[in-house]
């Protein structure tokens, strides 16, 4: 191909982009777009697959039946994201298990709130309301995105997760309303979890430099800033609705620009979470490594089996 | 006739023991077509089924599955889809509102 040709097909490419045709798997597509969706979407679904871990923590201890079967219906739902992820990069080319054994080597990233650890029954309320919250944030707009099998996974996800915050905000009044130990439980999971959440939106917009070319290609269609804003904004009054206190001094509203403002993100804790020296993040690994490896038995097993059918019915 | 093999298929091979994949088509109620909803990797057909059902039917989305290995679908070559479809493109009095009909004339 010429350097005409490829500037050509990248011309008409922008500008399905621009009139919003979506793009499907056999479409040509530049090599960067498709990189970049595969590195996107494989953390996204790494992030699902992971962030079944804080939650499994809690299932053989949820306080009753009822909150038992809430949290297996939720940590099932996660494991459908990993698979609709997985499947949507797997129509880009990439290859499955390289996927996998990127995220084991620590050569892919998935969501850094996944590497704090779960140490009270209250931590699933918070992550419900917070950490499905800002997910769904992140995730509505995904619904657009210009690759249509993301979109399409997106809409299915964004379907289920209403669930997921709901049951948490659940837990969380259930708590803020208890005896006043509940109480202290609910309020110190908030403590731990906002700041975390609020980081899941990524670096301040000016510090994330993929983000104008994302834009372009409406991979992206919200700057981390607004979206970060957008979750503050409707998560404050709620708070305040169940008698819990944001951990922040400095948050307040501002008449001005209709929205509230807040104190300083720590962002050297999120990039040191992001490299690997967070709370969790050995052991969010060592835990997903470890299940390949117990699995491949039977992995194998039923490989044996399926060809032995074959063969039996030829 | 231009076709092209489903891209997804390149990576179909069974390294590391990987399972096949598989295209999934649900009927979400009597009286409707089966619809492509994605796929899924499975050892064989039966836990195809079972694992549609369980990553694509858990809010009863479905009252019937099918699943397709992937490497059975072709598939019409999209860089060509103008050329391709183009017979349908030209022929406008396939339609009815090519024709003209009076005012007056009714039930047609």
């Amino acid at each position: 191909m010429t350097e005409d040709q490829l500037s050509e097909l990248e011309r008409k490419f922008q500008e399905r982009i621009d009139n919003d045709v979506k793009i499907e798997p056999n479409d040509w597509m530049p090599d960067s777009y498709r990189k970049t969706l595969i590195r996107q979407i494989s953390q996204h679904a790494h992030s699902e697959i992971v962030g079944m871990l804080p939650e499994g923590n809690w299932i053989t201890r949820a306080p009753n039946l009822r909150r038992k079967a809430v949290l297996l219906a939720k940590v099932q739902d996660e494991a459908g994201h990993g698979l609709y992820l997985y499947s949507a990069t797997e129509t880009l080319g990439a290859d499955r298990e390289k996927t996998i054994d990127d995220l084991h080597s620590g050569k892919a990233k998935y969501s850094s709130i996944f590497n704090y650890p779960t140490l009270t029954w209250a931590d699933m309320g918070a992550i419900g309301w917070l950490v499905d919250g800002a997910a769904i944030m992140n995730q509505v707009p995904l619904c657009r995105c210009s690759y249509g099998p993301y979109a399409r996974a997106m809409v299915r996800v964004c379907k289920e997760e209403s669930f997921h915050q709901r049951q948490g905000f659940e837990i969380m009044m259930q708590l803020a309303q208890g005896t006043p130990e509940q109480k202290e439980m609910a309020q110190d999971a908030l403590n731990r979890f906002w700041w975390p959440a609020l980081m899941m939106f990524g670096p301040n917009d000016d510090e994330s430099p993929n983000s104008a070319q994302s834009m372009k290609w409406k991979i992206k269609r919200s700057s981390n800033d607004e979206l970060r804003q957008l979750f503050i904004d409707v998560t404050v009054p709620q708070a305040e609705m169940i008698g819990l206190t944001i951990p922040d001094p400095d948050l307040k509203w501002n008449e001005e620009t209709k929205h509230y403002d807040i104190g300083a993100i720590d962002w050297a804790e999120f990039w040191e979470v992001v490299n690997g020296n967070g709370p969790c993040n050995k052991e969010r690994i060592n835990a997903r490594k470890s299940a390949k490896e117990n699995g491949a038995w039977v992995r194998e097993a039923a490989n044996a089996y399926a060809e032995k059918q074959k063969a039996k019915n030829k | 006739m231009h076709m092209q093999k489903n891209k997804k298929l390149k990576t179909n091979k069974m390294s590391n023991n990987e399972w096949p994949l598989w295209e999934v088509f649900i009927r979400s109620k009597q009286g409707l077509n089966h619809k492509h909803v994605g796929s899924l990797r499975a050892s064989d057909e039966v836990m195809a089924i079972e694992n549609a059902r369980d990553v694509y039917t858990r809010r009863s989305e479905g009252i019937s599955i099918w699943v397709v290995e992937s490497n059975s679908v072709f598939a019409s070559d999209s860089s060509d889809a103008d050329e391709f479809f183009e017979p349908a493109d030209s022929k406008i009095y396939r339609h009815p509102t090519f024709y003209d009909v009076p005012d007056g004339i009714e039930h047609m």
